[in-house]
């Protein structure tokens, strides 16, 4: 009994490190050559990804009738934004449902492209329709319409977004 | 227990969002560069780098890359590529980018935030003397946010190159770094004993032991830092140390069930069975698949046994025995259900990535393997690295899959744009050619007419702004003076003085309105040029719309079809890869199940042997107690 009570306490100790069990049948080299294999394909489909982005916006979206809608949150806003939609001419061309994640990161300052596709050169109808929750208050919905002057080159829209105000930025 | 898998879980999935410590810029003039930044600030890595790849070729393929709007942001957007890549845990290209921003012209801040990264790269990749060599370049300012971070990495760099005594000297300066709390604690006491100074070492580690936070974090390395030094101490066979320092130990914290055990053990060592029996028999009533919890089940009767309780103890190993044998038959069925593929099939299922506690609820899913086993294996740098690329693998295999549908869909763009376009093109190139030809003689005449008013100013010549009919009249003179002097008879006196006032008045006018004609012929001009000008921009329209018809479907093939090798080619390697991974995964889970079930059966036969003697001594004690009555 006292030579398994040695055992136990042994056993303890080993408990306080961390197993490495598997390294008889799994080596630290085979470990660190599959990860050095996996980052290989990550940079060759990475680079696959990029061709295919400048490939999809030639072929679907050329430059002389491009339009691209952007979405940011204003500096400092903290409201729950819940959804966005937009319409271009009268016919809704997006609409985005936000979740917790997305909502983080337009607050840490990123830009959502929230839609892509092609128009005619002159001046559209853009209309936002936005609804949101500010903290501690009631939940709105906010509308405003704009114009968008689309030219030869494509076209870059970012709609600022704040509890109280939609804004329109023509890149 | 579900403390612990919270702890773990977090473990698992939090340090790759942890990564990237890029911010958005106070003023984003590139909106591309901040849409990168939003599948950033979501973990979304390799959507990030991808976009981001994307814009940076773009950029360095302009003419003139000064007036594109990425031009801002450009140190920014190289430093945030290797950051995001790093995060997407791509080391080696990380690396690469880093280093190329460091190399750059970039300010001091930066340089030295890309230097932290750098050498936490190397660090965590297990190469402490580049990562030694890269701290050692930094110079000057480092930006605050990184300041104490880059002063624990340094201390942890010095540890693991054996410089313990500057790695403690570093942590001493950190004591008071918030965010490091109980850390910088705790390691400055592992480096102090490591460096020969156990004295002041057990004094760290004590203070760690003593924290009063609420912080989940903070308390588990405070509960680490006794279940380290409590066992420290119990192998010393200080034993009443040992529980003093064990007991400590928050009784609902990951490190609990450990610390109940070694605590009983300390008791026991002393002889103290009663004691043991406490924090015991607290243990037993936990998880069955724990290790302590399982060590306990079979110390729990040992301690009964020596306090004569036989009866008690012979049951309790009954007891333990039967547990024993069911755990031994769920991790023949976790064994082979991971055999059979079950444990991938469900490790890639997409819940996971929607909710960290996923892994916990694996477990209830039928044919998956006993998760709570493996989470002591799942919480390991490897398994972790390991079940991370396993994921990218499968995210890879997907997009592939996808992107080749996406090529077929291009290729039927194409095919529909070509049928449309090609019948229609001749007939318009041949309308176009006409009107072409037209419009370019129009314009000539127009140039020729500028080019006559602008000699006029010069020296006027009224009868170029003679009216079509003034011309018409003037023709009709010219042949009738030519009609009356054809036979070379002079003209009849009365017949010339007529033509001549006729001619005269012709003149008059021509000449006395020379100056509103001129007038009116330069305003017309200037209508004319607007409508020029409309007709340039409609040409230059046309021409586009041309042009882009023909590019709608032409040029196309060689891309996707050396795109579509490539995705082949990528989704073999792909499917390799993620073969070998998953296999891998597979084995250390089989691995440590079998270590696991191989214990439990050394356990099953200590536990036979102890019921057996129990039994047997609860027996004789009875027939000893029968002898004497």
């Amino acid at each position: 009994m006292l030579y398994w009570l040695r055992g136990v306490i042994v056993g303890i100790s080993v408990l306080v490190l961390s197993f490495a069990a598997y390294a008889q049948e799994v080596s630290r080299e085979q470990i660190k050559g599959l990860d050095e294999q996996v980052q290989e394909i990550k940079s060759d489909v990475l680079g696959i990804a990029a061709e295919l982005n400048q490939l999809e916006e030639k072929l679907l979206y050329p430059s002389n009738t491009q339009v691209a809608i952007f979405v940011s949150l204003a500096s400092g806003e903290t409201f729950r934004l819940d959804s966005v939609e937009i319409q271009l001419d009268g016919k809704p061309v997006a609409h985005h449902l936000y979740t917790f994640k997305e909502l983080e990161a337009l607050q840490k300052g990123g830009v959502q492209r929230i839609y892509t596709g092609n128009i005619r050169t002159g001046e559209h109808d853009l209309q936002v329709f936005v609804i949101g929750k500010p903290s501690g208050g009631a939940d709105f919905r906010n509308t405003k319409s704009f114009k968008v002057n689309k030219d030869v080159g494509p076209k870059i829209v970012e709609i600022s977004l704040a509890a109280q105000s939609i804004t329109f930025k023509d890149r | 227990m579900y403390r612990l898998f919270v702890l773990f879980t977090i473990l698992i999935f939090a340090a790759s969002s942890a990564a990237a410590g890029t911010t958005a810029p106070r003023k984003l003039k590139d909106l591309y560069f901040g849409e990168a930044l939003y599948y950033a600030f979501q973990g979304d890595w390799f959507d990030a780098v991808a976009r981001l790849d994307t814009e940076l070729i773009q950029h360095y393929g302009l003419d003139e890359p000064g007036l594109d709007t990425l031009y801002y942001h450009i140190n920014h957007a190289k430093f945030a590529v290797g950051d995001f890549e790093l995060a997407y845990r791509m080391h080696r290209r990380a690396g690469r980018a880093i280093t190329a921003v460091i190399e750059g012209n970039v300010e001091e801040q930066v340089r030295n935030e890309a230097i932290f990264r750098l050498a936490r790269i190397y660090f965590q990749k297990d190469q402490p003397v580049n990562a030694l060599y890269a701290v050692e370049r930094i110079r000057g300012a480092v930006p605050p946010q990184v300041r104490e971070d880059l002063g624990f990495l340094r201390a942890q760099i010095f540890m693991a190159n054996g410089r313990f005594a500057k790695a403690a000297n570093i942590l001493r300066d950190l004591q008071d770094a918030e965010s490091l709390e109980g850390f910088s604690t705790y390691n400055l006491g592992i480096a102090l004993l490591k460096d020969g100074k156990e004295l002041e070492g057990r004094q760290y580690l004590d203070r760690t032991g003593r924290i009063d936070s609420s912080e989940a974090l903070t308390l588990a390395i405070k509960d680490k830092s006794n279940l380290v030094l409590g066992s420290k101490l119990l192998k010393e066979k200080n034993f009443e140390g040992a529980k003093q320092v064990l007991d400590r130990v928050h009784l609902k914290g990951p490190f609990s069930n450990r610390s109940l055990l070694g605590s009983g053990w300390a008791d026991a060592f002393q002889g103290s069975f009663e004691r043991a029996l406490v924090p015991w028999s607290l243990l037993v009533t936990r998880e069955v698949t724990d290790a302590s919890v399982q060590e306990a089940m079979l110390a729990v009767p040992y301690a009964y046994g020596k306090l004569h309780v036989h009866s008690k103890a012979a049951v309790m190993y009954g007891d333990a025995l039967e547990k024993f044998g069911t755990e031994v038959d769920k991790l023949g069925a976790s064994i082979k259900s991971i055999r059979e593929g079950y444990f991938l099939r469900a490790l890639a299922r997409e819940e996971l990535k929607q909710d960290a506690n996923w892994v916990v609820k694996l477990r209830k899913l039928p044919q998956t393997p006993e998760t709570y086993y493996l989470l002591e294996l799942m919480a390991s740098h490897d398994f972790q690295e390991s079940l991370k690329n396993y994921l990218d693998l499968e995210e890879l295999r997907k997009k592939l899959e996808n992107w080749e549908g996406d090529l077929d869909a291009f290729e039927e763009i194409i095919e529909q744009r070509r049928a449309y376009y090609q019948p229609l093109l001749p007939a318009i190139d041949r309308e176009f050619r006409r009107l072409d030809s037209q419009m370019r003689l129009r314009l000539e005449q127009r140039n020729r007419i500028e080019q006559r008013l602008k000699a006029m100013l010069v020296a006027p010549r009224p009868d170029y702004l003679a009216t079509s009919k003034e011309r018409i009249i003037s023709e009709n003179i010219a042949q009738l003076e030519q009609k009356l002097t054809a036979d070379g008879s002079t003209m009849p006196s009365g017949i010339d003085a007529r033509i001549k006032r006729l001619r005269g008045v012709l003149d008059w006018n021509i000449y006395t309105e020379y100056d509103r004609r001129f007038t009116e012929a330069h305003k017309h001009l200037r209508d004319l040029n607007q409508v020029v000008d409309r007709l340039k921009k409609q040409y230059a329209a046309f021409v586009r719309t041309r042009q882009a018809a023909t590019q709608s479907y032409e040029g196309y093939d060689d891309v996707i079809r050396r795109q579509r090798f490539l995705i082949r080619e990528a989704r073999e390697k792909v499917d390799e890869l993620l073969a070998r991974q998953g296999h891998m995964l597979e084995t250390m889970a089989v691995s440590e199940l079998t270590r696991r079930r191989e214990r439990l059966s050394e356990f099953q036969i200590k536990a036979r042997f102890g019921m057996a003697e129990s039994y047997d001594r609860a027996t004789r004690a009875q027939t000893q107690d029968k002898v004497s009555q």
